[in-house]
């Protein structure tokens, strides 16, 4: 393999894998290739992908951010009472936005400060915002309210299908999410840190700032998609997103990103996010199979592409 | 390049580095010229990354001045330091190896605008920083893949686009081969003559006569003096740097025995090999006999022990333990044929820090004897006792934390480790080390001992009367290949150099 | 090691558990009161025991993961995989032998694989067992499909319920573990080579010790005690609930570990201190209870809790705090 081909291997075998599976999807199941279903693909696991965005931004640091899926169902319950009680809409996605993102932003200094492990800290994020979230009510709260009906009813008409508010968002994330991953300094200096921190720190690179800044966007873009789910599921109810977070770092990794940080594409959490919704949506079309077979699915996949790294990696080594 | 010839480029006056009460760099001062490759040598301990960390901003001086280009400087970060004009190559490449040549070329500062990075900028930059040092390497790439030669000239490339002129290259050929030397070699002298100065830090002596100008030679964090290269000889430089006159440094010790052929064979290997690590060797280590195993650093001494200790796995060739057939992969059948192995890290193949003395102490009887074989603890105190008497390892009790105690206590307590496995053959790699004067006679006794008491004794060392001084027979390396042995009374420093240097032996000496 | 030297670590927790149980007699006098009932022990204290019980076994494997080093994220799943084939096993009309076999022979398998991925492939161990944190759970439901499998089986039930002479079974048998275990691992070598694995496992190897065969270990008793777990958990209820069952257990068997005084970063680990702080977070939830927080909301407190420990023990926080104390008298 060339040097570059090698590079991309990880990325070629998800879509490689997302081929494979949509294929045998279609041939499997009668109305499976269909742009309504690709369109689904985006507007079903909206929540999930735009969560995967931001930990890929976190992974790249060699970080996790266990919290999000808790982050998820606080901004959603906080959201349905905050709207239900009256306060203008708009005010009240800056504010949850506003809380994703500080919470985020206060874990990130924890860890980079004191030098505390992430999956720990995160941990006691997620409890913090999953209790919270139940604090603030332990029912599902419904909202009725013309602007978040409106969003919820948008479509962007794309010829025959129709793109709704939920794909339009995760689109938009993903790409903003790709241009800052591999456009801009930042999204460099993320791969750096996760890459070997020591030495980005040697090249004089802003390594704590862009780490708390990794986890504060994370946590913003959790929040995000708490707002996202809301409005998909026109209620706001504390437990959303319970073990979103999993599925989140599963789609990640299947997508070629190192978990130990340092090695990672954006495009391959979009590839990774289209195969999880394309076994999910299979399991669904085809009826036989239970759904919890999704999960035996990813994981597998995850053991896969951690050996696959694994592998890689190694074969690297012995080039030398 | 606007720096004056005639004046320094760096120059550093009474410079001096506490940490707490430990003082590691006292006065010394450095003077480097534009257009110079400038020696930094001393052993282990002498103070030299103390003074490039403070050169660098890693540390901040405790006193004395520091100039640059005619202006005082006081870098208090790396960043502060390469603003300045000082770049450092390390010899573990401060790169990342997950991305590109071109983007280890141009982190922190690719060209583009508002944060934002122009691709098509960052290659062509790279480009032409690779093409002013002649390297045609792919910028694609991604930099893991690349050999560790390779990778440190993407690293010097760096440095020089960072618009270095001062370069510090530290212990750059430790892992590269004879060719890949040579072409770092190439560079540095083309970097030279465009007016770049450059600080070197090695440990073969060789490469110091092929491309240095000049010398500073310190010891103990104290400055010995600076030197042209041309006008100090060999011996003498080595003699700056252990601190003794080549007179008093010959001294073997007075019970040497003459080597015995007829003494039985411990561990014997033959054709013993592995890839990029040593080529086949042929070993016989003897009952009550210490074999000297002498090469530069890098010439395959230390992968020779681990290679005979199982930690890495040979390409080839077979190990006999008392004339039998011996299957070793792992330290732990090492172990249980009655092998030791005292590695020359000390803390990271070593000590269990945070361990009391006595578990660090019992550790590699206790494996030998698996786990449900306990060693009672009413033993295991008597082992302490017998062992921190015998050694005279200096500490409160045997329930201390071994990372309490001195460099050369600890290295007492690993010795100690391994004695207590009642071994027939203990490897010895580096055992002074790091270590005071005091620790190191003793250590130097205690390998007599074992060899009166019928051990067989491997002991790796980079200085050469230590060697000389304590073994039976000495077994030369160069270049990952054993050059030659040297028996008995013919084991002089002298020809030790002589044989570990090869025929092509170059400068003053 | 003298024994007030091992202690002196155990005493944090300690005190953290005596505060707590001090604030609940102030909000309750009653709190410590055990009264006999139908020759059976009932009370707070007894509530406690009886529900700590499973994170007590948890804790006790968790332990000696961490403190060589690593972690276990997937004993949650376990308890859940564990728990639903057990019940699944007996509601099919299998014996009570056939149904603790297949409980705790899951947590063995999970066990087994972390211990491969994490000591043969040399994966770390959160993303390692990870991959079971996920598929545990996806089994679980898969075998009860995704419902909750009553349990008939008396006998089995015991397990999660029944009593000793009028004192709990489960605390019984989760105290009866720990001193097994604290046995075994001080008077065999066991604990010093797991100590030694976590406190320098390179140095660990080259002192001939079999390290990647103790860290694959410690993942098989972990996986055990996950399994045990499992089982007990569905005893206690009489139910295996796939959903629900060792739902957060694996944060509070790390917390629990960690609030006990074992570094996270592996060697010493304190077997007590686990046992403690798996109490303490217990207590917790029991005092949550009493002061009327729903149960959902109890998780805040421990994640401050949590906090604090972290804070106290990291060297880079005590340093940070030292120079704010040391620049305001400037």
């Amino acid at each position: 393999m060339s040097p570059a081909l090698r590079r991309q291997a990880p990325l070629l075998a998800t879509a490689g894998i997302l081929v494979i599976l949509f294929a045998t999807a279609a041939f499997l199941y009668e109305g499976f290739f269909s742009g309504r279903v690709v369109v689904n693909l985006f507007s079903d696991n909206a929540v999930l992908g735009i969560v995967a965005v931001g930990m890929t931004l976190v992974i790249f640091t060699g970080g996790i951010d266990l919290s999000v899926g808790a982050v998820v169902g606080f901004v959603s319950i906080f959201t349905a009472i905050m709207i239900q009680r009256g306060y203008p809409p708009a005010l009240v996605a800056v504010a949850a936005l506003a809380i994703g993102g500080g919470l985020g932003a206060g874990m990130g200094a924890l860890i980079h400060a004191f030098r505390l492990p992430a999956f720990l800290i995160t941990l006691a994020g997620m409890f913090l915002a999953r209790g919270g979230a139940f604090w603030i009510s332990t029912e599902s709260v419904g909202i009725d309210h013309p602007v978040a009906n409106a969003l919820s009813g948008f479509e962007l008409g794309l010829g025959p299908v129709g793109l709704p508010t939920t794909a339009l968002t995760v689109i938009g994330v993903l790409a903003l999410g790709y241009v800052a991953a591999h456009h801009t300094r930042f999204g460099r200096n993320l791969l750096a840190i996760g890459g070997n921190e020591n030495s980005a720190v040697l090249m004089g690179l802003p390594v704590g700032s862009a780490k708390v800044w990794a986890y504060t966007i994370n946590g913003a873009l959790a929040a995000l998609a708490g707002l996202v789910a809301t409005i998909y599921t026109g209620s706001g109810n504390p437990s959303t997103g319970l073990g979103l977070e999993l599925d989140a770092i599963a789609v990640v990794v299947i997508g070629g990103t190192l978990l130990a940080g340092g090695r990672g594409h954006m495009l391959g959490t979009l590839l990774g996010l289209l195969v999880f919704g394309t076994i999910q949506t299979a399991l669904l079309f085809d009826g036989r199979l239970s759904s919890w077979w999704i999960r035996i699915v990813v994981g597998l996949l995850l053991l896969l592409f951690i050996l696959l790294q694994r592998g890689l990696l190694r074969g690297a080594a012995r080039g030398k | 390049m606007t720096a004056p010839s005639d004046g320094p480029l760096l120059s550093l006056r009474g410079v001096g580095k506490r940490f707490g009460p430990v003082t590691a760099l006292s006065n010394v001062d450095l003077t480097v010229r534009a257009g110079e490759i400038h020696a930094l040598l001393g052993e282990n301990g002498a103070g030299k990354s103390t003074l490039i960390k403070v050169l660098t901003g890693v540390h901040e001086r405790s006193e004395g001045e520091m100039f640059f280009a005619g202006q005082a400087i006081h870098p208090r970060s790396p960043k502060d330091a390469e603003r300045a004009g000082i770049s450092t190559v390390y010899q573990e490449v401060n790169l990342l190896p997950g991305l590109s040549v071109a983007e280890n070329l141009l982190l922190g500062r690719q060209p583009g605008r508002a944060g934002f990075v122009n691709w098509g900028g960052v290659r062509r930059h790279a480009r032409e920083a690779l093409a002013r040092l002649g390297l045609d390497i792919d910028v694609d790439a991604e930099l893991g893949t690349l050999s560790v030669a390779l990778q440190q000239m993407v690293a010097i490339a760096r440095a020089l686009d960072l618009k270095a002129r001062l370069l510090i290259l530290d212990e750059p050929t430790a892992s590269l081969d004879e060719k890949e030397v040579a072409e770092l070699f190439r560079i540095m002298r083309r970097l030279r003559s465009e007016g770049m100065a450059m600080i070197f830090v090695t440990h073969f002596l060789d490469q110091v006569y092929a491309v240095t100008d000049r010398i500073t030679v310190l010891r103990n964090g104290t400055l010995v003096g600076e030197y042209l290269t041309q006008d100090l000889p060999r011996l003498a430089l080595v003699s700056k740097m252990i601190g003794r006159e080549v007179n008093d440094m010959a001294g073997r010790a007075a019970d040497l025995p003459p080597p015995d052929d007829s003494a039985p064979a411990v561990v014997e290997a033959r054709g013993l090999e592995r890839r990029g690590a040593i080529q086949p060797i042929d070993l016989m280590l003897r009952r009550g006999e210490v074999t000297g195993l002498a090469g530069l650093l890098g010439s395959g001494r230390t992968e020779t022990a681990r290679l005979l200790f199982g930690i890495d796995r040979p390409d080839g060739g077979e190990i006999r333990v008392r004339g039998e057939a011996a299957k070793i992969q792992s330290a732990r059948d090492a172990v249980r044929l009655g092998l030791a192995f005292c590695s020359e890290d000390r803390k990271g193949e070593g000590i269990l820090p945070n361990l009391s003395i006595r578990e660090n102490l019992i550790l590699a009887l206790q494996a030998k004897q698996g786990v449900w074989k306990t060693v009672q603890r009413s033993e295991q105190e008597a082992l302490c006792r017998h062992y921190i008497e015998a050694l005279r390892i200096k500490t409160p009790d045997a329930e201390t934390p071994i990372k309490n105690l001195s460099g050369g206590n600890q290295q007492k307590v690993l010795l100690a480790r391994w004695l207590a496995t009642r071994p027939e053959l203990i490897i010895l790699d580096e055992p002074t080390r790091g270590i005071d004067i005091g620790a190191r006679a003793e250590i130097e006794a205690l390998i007599g001992r074992l060899r009166a008491d019928g051990l067989a004794v491997l002991l790796i060392s980079s200085e050469i009367e230590e060697i000389a001084r304590n073994s039976t027979r000495v077994v030369v390396l160069r270049e990952r290949r054993r050059t030659g042995s040297v028996e008995g009374d013919a084991i002089t420093p002298p020809a030790l150099m002589r044989a570990m240097a090869g025929a092509s032996e170059g400068g003053a000496s | 090691m003298s024994k007030s030297k091992s202690l002196s670590p155990v005493w944090w927790p300690l005190i953290g558990l005596a505060v707590l149980v001090a604030v609940n007699l102030a909000l309750n006098p009653a709190f410590l009161n055990v009264t006999v009932l139908d020759g059976r022990l009932y009370g707070l204290p007894i509530d406690i025991l009886n529900q700590g019980a499973r994170g007590l076994v948890l804790a006790l494997g968790m332990t000696l993961v961490i403190a060589t080093g690593g972690v276990d994220l997937s004993v949650g799943s376990v308890m859940a995989a564990a728990g639903a084939l057990a019940a699944v096993l007996l509601a099919e009309g299998h014996g009570l032998a056939v149904a603790l076999t297949a409980g705790l022979g899951v947590g063995l398998l999970a066990g087994a694989a972390n211990g491969l991925l994490v000591a043969r492939f040399g994966i770390q161990p959160i993303v390692a067992t990870l991959i079971l944190m996920v598929v545990g759970r996806g089994a679980a439901q898969l075998m009860t499909n995704g419902e909750v499998v009553v349990i008939k089986n008396d006998a089995f039930a015991f397990v999660g319920n029944g009593t000793v002479f009028g004192f709990p079974f489960a605390p019984l048998l989760a105290i009866a573990l720990f001193v097994a275990a604290q046995l075994f691992l001080r008077r065999t070598a066991s604990g010093l080579f797991i100590e030694a694995v976590g406190d320098n496992e390179t140095a660990a190897r080259f002192a001939g010790l079999g390290a990647a065969r103790v860290k694959g270990l410690v993942y098989v008793i972990c996986g055990l005690c996950a399994g045990l777990a499992g089982l007990m958990a569905a005893a206690n209820i009489r139910a295996a609930d796939s959903y629900r069952m060792g739902e957060n257990m694996e944060l509070d068997a790390i917390f629990a570990v960690v609030v006990g005084g074992t570094a996270l970063t592996g060697g010493r680990f304190l077997l007590l201190g686990s046992f403690i702080g798996a109490l303490l977070l217990q207590t917790l939830t029991t005092t949550m209870y009493n002061l009327g927080v729903p149960p959902a909301v109890a998780p805040v407190p421990k994640a401050v809790l949590i906090l604090v420990v972290c804070l106290l023990q990291s060297e880079h926080a005590r340093r940070w705090a030292v120079s704010l104390v040391k620049g305001g008298k400037k």
